[in-house]
C-alpha cells in the first residue's frame, strides 16, 4: 500500500493545497460555502441536528460529542454568548492544529461563524499559543480578508448574522488546553481549572455559555455542513464517525501528519504509512495521547483506532500524537518522561496533581537511577490510580497513564531495573556504561573525535581510555566505533 | 508550574512611563483580561519584566501588584530576569527525547559551561529547554532565538555555539 492509500483527507484536505494567505483560494475550494447554506437556508436547530446526526467528537481528547455541546450552549438563555476555539496545543510532539491553522486558517474561522450561528453567539476567540508565529500570522490575515468580504463582522452576506473574531496569546502553560483554565487565562489570570459543573455550555466565559471546541474539531464543521452527516458517516466508525489526524514521529521511517478514518488499525499507520521502523529494527510499542496517554505495546498494533479502544488499552486519542518506539527505546524512560512533563506543568489548585504527580516522579526516577524497590512498583499502580480518580482536571485525571500503562505491559521491564539493576534498552544513564575492550581498540582515534564532551584519550594505535569521571554517557563513540571495541553494560 | 526562583523584593518606584505598554492599553477595546496581552507587550519591548514593569502593569489596570507576580509567574514564557544575548532552547518533546535531545542538552551545558535556565558570565547565552516547536520531523531540534537547527548531534553543538560567539556582541 502505498503512503496515501490508507489516507483520507476530510481535516486536512485543504492543507498544502491552497494558499492559506489568500481566501480566494479557499473560496474556489467550496469555502465559506458552508456559512452561506446555514444562514440563507437552514436554521440553528438544524445546523446543530446536522452535527448531532454526524456523530463528530471532539478531536482534542475525551470526544465529547460535539452536537451535544453545542445543543447545551444554544439553550442557555443568555444575551451574550462565546465561541472559543481552543489552539493551545502543547502536547509535546503533536502539530495537527498548527498545521490546520497555517494551511487553512479560514476553515476554522468559518466553522466558529457557524457554531456562532446555531448557538446564538455574535463573538468568538481563538486561543493561540504565542510559540506558533506563522499560524497566528495567517490567522490575522485570514481574519482581515473573511471581514473585507463580509464573511465576518457585522450583518455577514448582508443578513442578519453578526459575529466577530479575535485572537487571545498563551504564554506557555500546558493546563490551559483544560477549558475551564482557558478561560481563567483569557480573563487575564492564572490558568487555573475550576470544578464541573457549571460546564462551560451553560457557564463560561465571563460567565456567559459558551461553546469550546479543538482545532481539528472545527476543521470538519463546514463539509460536515455542506455534505451533509450522511456523507460524515461513511467515514470512520459506528461510534466514532469520521477520520482523525496524528502527527506520527518517532522511530518511523516517514515522520508527519496523517488523516486515517477512525478504525484504522494502528499497524496501517506505522507500517503502511510511516513505512515501518527506521533500520529494520522492531516496533516496541506506540504511545498515543501525549502525556495523558499510553503507550500500547507492539502485540495489540492491530487495535482499530477508536475512542473506545484506545481508553481500553489504558491510553488515549488525545490530541493525536503518535510516537513509535522501538526495542532501543526504555519504557520506564518514558513513563519517567512524561510525568517529568506533567508535575512540572501541574498547576498546583488541586493535591492529588500536585503532590500525586510529584511522588510518581520520584518513584520512577529511583528505579531508572537503579534504586527502586520491588513495593514502588505497587505504589505506582496504586497511587497512580488514586490521581486519575480524585483529580480535579483532565490534566492530573491523566497524567498517571503514561506510568500505568507501561506499568501494565512492560512489568519484565520495571522488575529489571528494580531486582537486576538492569536496563534492558540500555538507556537508562546510571545503569549504564561505556568502556573500551582493550583487546579490540584498533587505535583509530574516531571515537576520541567524535566524543562531544572530549572525554575520550589516548594516542594513534594505542589502546584509548574513556574518563568515566566525564563521560555523558551518550552512546556516541558506542555507535561510531568501526571495531566493535566499545562495550555497554 | 515551574516556579520562578526570584524574589519579591520592595517594588522599585515605578519608572516614568513605558509608552508601549500605554499605548497597547489606550488601544484595548476591552480592558477586562487585558494582562496577559500587556505582559506580552511588555516582554517583546524590554525583554524581559522587571518589578517595575509588573508594578507599573498593576497600577494600569488597578489590580493589585501580587496578581501580575502571580500570572507572570505562572506562565512559561515571561522571564523575571534579563536573558542572554543568545537564547538556546533544545526541545525536549517526545520525538526530540527519542532521538536523543537530552545528550544534546548536556552537549550545550559542557560547551558553555552552564547548567539548564542559566546565562553564560558574558551574557552571551542562554540555555533552557522547550517543550515541542511542531518540527518533530527535525527531531531533535535546537531553536535559537528565531532559528530552528534540525537533526542536531553532540558533535555539532561546538560548531553552532562558535557560529554565534562569532556574531556575539552586536
Amino acid at each position: 500500500m502505498s503512503e496515501k492509500a490508507a489516507q483520507v483527507r476530510i481535516a486536512l484536505r485543504n492543507c498544502g493545497v491552497i494558499d492559506p494567505e489568500n481566501i480566494s483560494d479557499y473560496i474556489a475550494t467550496d469555502g465559506y460555502e458552508a456559512l452561506a447554506k446555514a444562514l440563507f437556508s437552514m436554521t440553528p436547530d438544524e445546523v446543530i441536528e446536522t452535527v448531532k446526526k454526524s456523530g463528530l467528537r471532539g478531536r482534542g481528547g475525551a470526544g465529547f460529542p460535539t452536537g451535544i455541546k453545542w445543543e447545551t450552549a444554544r439553550k442557555s438563555q443568555s444575551d451574550v454568548k462565546y465561541v472559543l476555539c481552543n489552539a493551545d496545543e502543547g502536547d509535546p510532539g503533536a502539530f495537527m492544529d498548527r498545521s490546520l491553522l497555517e494551511g487553512d486558517p479560514h476553515c476554522i474561522l468559518e466553522a466558529m461563524a457557524l457554531c456562532g450561528y446555531a448557538i446564538g453567539a455574535q463573538e468568538g476567540i481563538i486561543y493561540v499559543r504565542a510559540e506558533y508565529p506563522l499560524a497566528v500570522k495567517h490567522l490575522q490575515l485570514a481574519i482581515r480578508q473573511a471581514e473585507a468580504l463580509g464573511l465576518l463582522g457585522d450583518n455577514i452576506l448582508g443578513g442578519d448574522f453578526s459575529f466577530h473574531l479575535s485572537l487571545y496569546f498563551g504564554a506557555g502553560a500546558f493546563v490551559c488546553g483544560e477549558e475551564t483554565s482557558l478561560m481563567n487565562s483569557v480573563q487575564g489570570g492564572r490558568g487555573e481549572p475550576r470544578i464541573k459543573p457549571p460546564f462551560p455550555a451553560v457557564s463560561g466565559l465571563w460567565n456567559a455559555p459558551t461553546n469550546i471546541n479543538n482545532v481539528e474539531t472545527y476543521a470538519n464543521i463546514p463539509q460536515i455542513i455542506r455534505n451533509g452527516w450522511e456523507w460524515f458517516r461513511q467515514f470512520g466508525t459506528e461510534k466514532s464517525p469520521g477520520t482523525k489526524v496524528f502527527a506520527l514521529a518517532g522511530r518511523v521511517n516517514n515522520v508527519g501528519l496523517v488523516e486515517v478514518p477512525m478504525g484504522t488499525p494502528l499497524r496501517t499507520i506505522i507500517e503502511d504509512i510511516g513505512g515501518g521502523i527506521q533500520g529494520g529494527r522492531r516496533c516496541k510499542a506506540v504511545q498515543t495521547g501525549g502525556p495523558s496517554g499510553g503507550c500500547i505495546p507492539a502485540e495489540h498494533l492491530d487495535t482499530p483506532i477508536d475512542y473506545e479502544s484506545l481508553a481500553g488499552l489504558g491510553s488515549m486519542m488525545g490530541s493525536g500524537g503518535m510516537i513509535v518506539m522501538d526495542e532501543g527505546d526504555c519504557m520506564v524512560g518514558i513513563a519517567k518522561f512524561y510525568l517529568t512533563f506533567t508535575a512540572e506543568e501541574s498547576c498546583g489548585k488541586c493535591t492529588p496533581c500536585r503532590i500525586g504527580n510529584r511522588r510518581l516522579l520520584e518513584m520512577l526516577t529511583r528505579i531508572t537511577e537503579g534504586e527502586g524497590r520491588m513495593k514502588d512498583l505497587d505504589e505506582l499502580d496504586i497511587l497512580g490510580n488514586i490521581i486519575k480518580d480524585t483529580a480535579l482536571c483532565g490534566l492530573g485525571m491523566s497524567s498517571p497513564n503514561p506510568a500505568i500503562s507501561t506499568l501494565r505491559f512492560f512489568r519484565d521491564e520495571y522488575e529489571a531495573h528494580v531486582r537486576d539493576k538492569r536496563c534492558p534498552a540500555g538507556t537508562c544513564k546510571k545503569l549504564v556504561g561505556y568502556k573500551i575492550l582493550e583487546d579490540k581498540c584498533m587505535g583509530c582515534t574516531v571515537c576520541a573525535r567524535n566524543c562531544p564532551v572530549s572525554c575520550i584519550s589516548g594516542a594513534r594505535k594505542k589502546v584509548h581510555v574513556i574518563d568515566q569521571k566525564r563521560c555523558v554517557k551518550c552512546g556516541v563513540c558506542h555507535s561510531k566505533c568501526p571495531f566493535d571495541a566499545i562495550a555497554r553494560g | 508550574m515551574t516556579q520562578e526562583t526570584a524574589e519579591w523584593t520592595e517594588p522599585a518606584e515605578p519608572a516614568e512611563g513605558y509608552p508601549e505598554i500605554d499605548a497597547l492599553f489606550d488601544s484595548l477595546p476591552n480592558k477586562n483580561g487585558a494582562l496577559i496581552p500587556l505582559l506580552h507587550k511588555a516582554q517583546e519591548v524590554y525583554g524581559y519584566l522587571s518589578q517595575e514593569i509588573q508594578v507599573y502593569v498593576a497600577q494600569k489596570l488597578n489590580i493589585p501588584a501580587a496578581k501580575v507576580f502571580g500570572v507572570a509567574t505562572f506562565y512559561s514564557l515571561f522571564n523575571l530576569e534579563k536573558k542572554g544575548q543568545f537564547k538556546i532552547n533544545v526541545c525536549l518533546g517526545t520525538a526530540c527525547y527519542v532521538r536523543g535531545a537530552e545528550t544534546i542538552l548536556a552537549a550545550f551545558e559542557k560547551e558553555l559551561g552552564i547548567d539548564q535556565t542559566e546565562t553564560t558570565k558574558d551574557g552571551m547565552f542562554t540555555l533552557d529547554s522547550i517543550r515541542c516547536v511542531g518540527a518533530c520531523g527535525l527531531a531533535p531540534v535546537v531553536m535559537i532565538d528565531d532559528k530552528v537547527y534540525g537533526r542536531v548531534t553532540p558533535g555539532d553543538v561546538k560548531t553552532i555555539v562558535d557560529e554565534h560567539l562569532g556574531q556575539g556582541g552586536q
